[in-house]
C-alpha cells in the first residue's frame, strides 16, 4: 500500500479546538470551549469573507449593520456548545472536521422591523470590544418579526451538513 | 389561545392568522402572523438551516 498524500482528518478536528497553533495564539486561561454568539445581520449589509470581526460592544453598543429593535440585545445571543468538534475520514486522502452547535439560536419576544437576512457567528472569549474575531456568516431568506420569536435551528451535526466544516478533497 | 402582540398579550381569537413558509436547498422556513384590523401585532419566524459553506483544505506537494 503506497503513501498518500493528504491532510490528516484528525487534523481537521484539532484545528476547531485550537490544538494547532503555526504563529501566535492567544494566551488561553482555560481549556474550556471559548464562548461564541451569534449576531443577526441586516439585509442592507455586506458582511462576507472579509469580515473578520464583530465590531460591536456585546451588551451594550450594536455593530453597524447589525439589527437592533425591542428586546435584541447588542450582539446576539450565546450560542449553546455541548458538543464537541468531530472528524470522520471519507478515503485515503479526504476528511471532514465539522462542528454544529447543539440547540437553536433564540430571540425571544423581540421587534426587529428592518429586514435581516443572515447571522454572524463569533468568538466572545478571544475578543474584545470592538474586535471580537468573526467565525462565519450564514444567510437565509429575508425576515422581520414582530413581538415575536425568532428561531434558528443548526443543520444536522455531520460531515455534509455541520454548520462549520473543514474538508480535505 | 393568548398571543404575544405588539399591545401586549391578546386571545387569538380576536386576531386574524396568517401562517406562510419557504423551502429551498437553503433552508426550510416557517412563519405566523396575527392582524388586528389590518395592523401587524406579531410575527414569528423559524428558519431550518439545511447546510452551510465548506471551506476546502489541501496538502500541497513538494518538490
Amino acid at each position: 500500500m503506497a503513501n498518500s498524500q493528504s491532510m490528516v482528518t484528525s487534523f481537521l478536528g484539532k484545528v476547531l479546538t485550537g490544538t494547532h497553533n503555526f504563529g501566535v495564539a492567544p494566551v488561553r486561561a482555560t481549556t474550556a470551549a471559548d464562548t461564541f454568539r451569534a449576531a443577526l445581520l441586516l439585509a442592507s449589509g455586506t458582511f462576507n469573507a472579509n469580515s473578520a470581526n464583530y465590531t460591536g460592544t456585546v451588551g451594550s453598543v450594536t455593530m453597524s449593520g447589525e439589527v437592533s429593535g425591542t428586546n435584541y440585545t447588542a450582539g446576539g445571543v450565546v450560542i449553546t456548545n455541548l458538543d464537541v468538534p468531530a472528524s470522520q475520514n471519507s478515503s485515503p486522502t479526504a476528511g471532514v472536521g465539522y462542528w454544529t452547535p447543539s440547540s437553536s439560536v433564540i430571540y425571544s419576544n423581540v421587534t426587529l422591523s428592518t429586514s435581516f437576512d443572515a447571522v454572524m457567528i463569533y468568538n466572545v472569549t478571544q475578543g474584545s470590544a470592538g474586535a471580537y474575531p468573526a467565525v462565519s456568516i450564514h444567510t437565509f431568506g429575508a425576515q422581520t418579526i414582530t413581538a415575536g420569536n425568532f428561531t434558528l435551528t443548526m443543520p444536522g451535526n455531520t460531515t455534509s451538513t455541520a454548520l462549520i466544516r473543514l474538508s480535505t478533497t | 389561545m393568548l398571543v404575544n402582540t405588539i399591545h401586549g398579550e391578546m386571545d387569538d381569537s380576536l386576531l386574524v392568522k396568517k401562517e406562510g413558509s419557504l423551502d429551498n436547498d437553503i433552508e426550510s422556513t416557517t412563519w405566523v402572523e396575527y392582524w388586528l384590523d389590518d395592523v401587524l401585532v406579531h410575527r414569528s419566524v423559524h428558519v431550518t438551516l439545511k447546510t452551510s459553506p465548506l471551506s476546502a483544505l489541501e496538502a500541497a506537494s513538494i518538490g
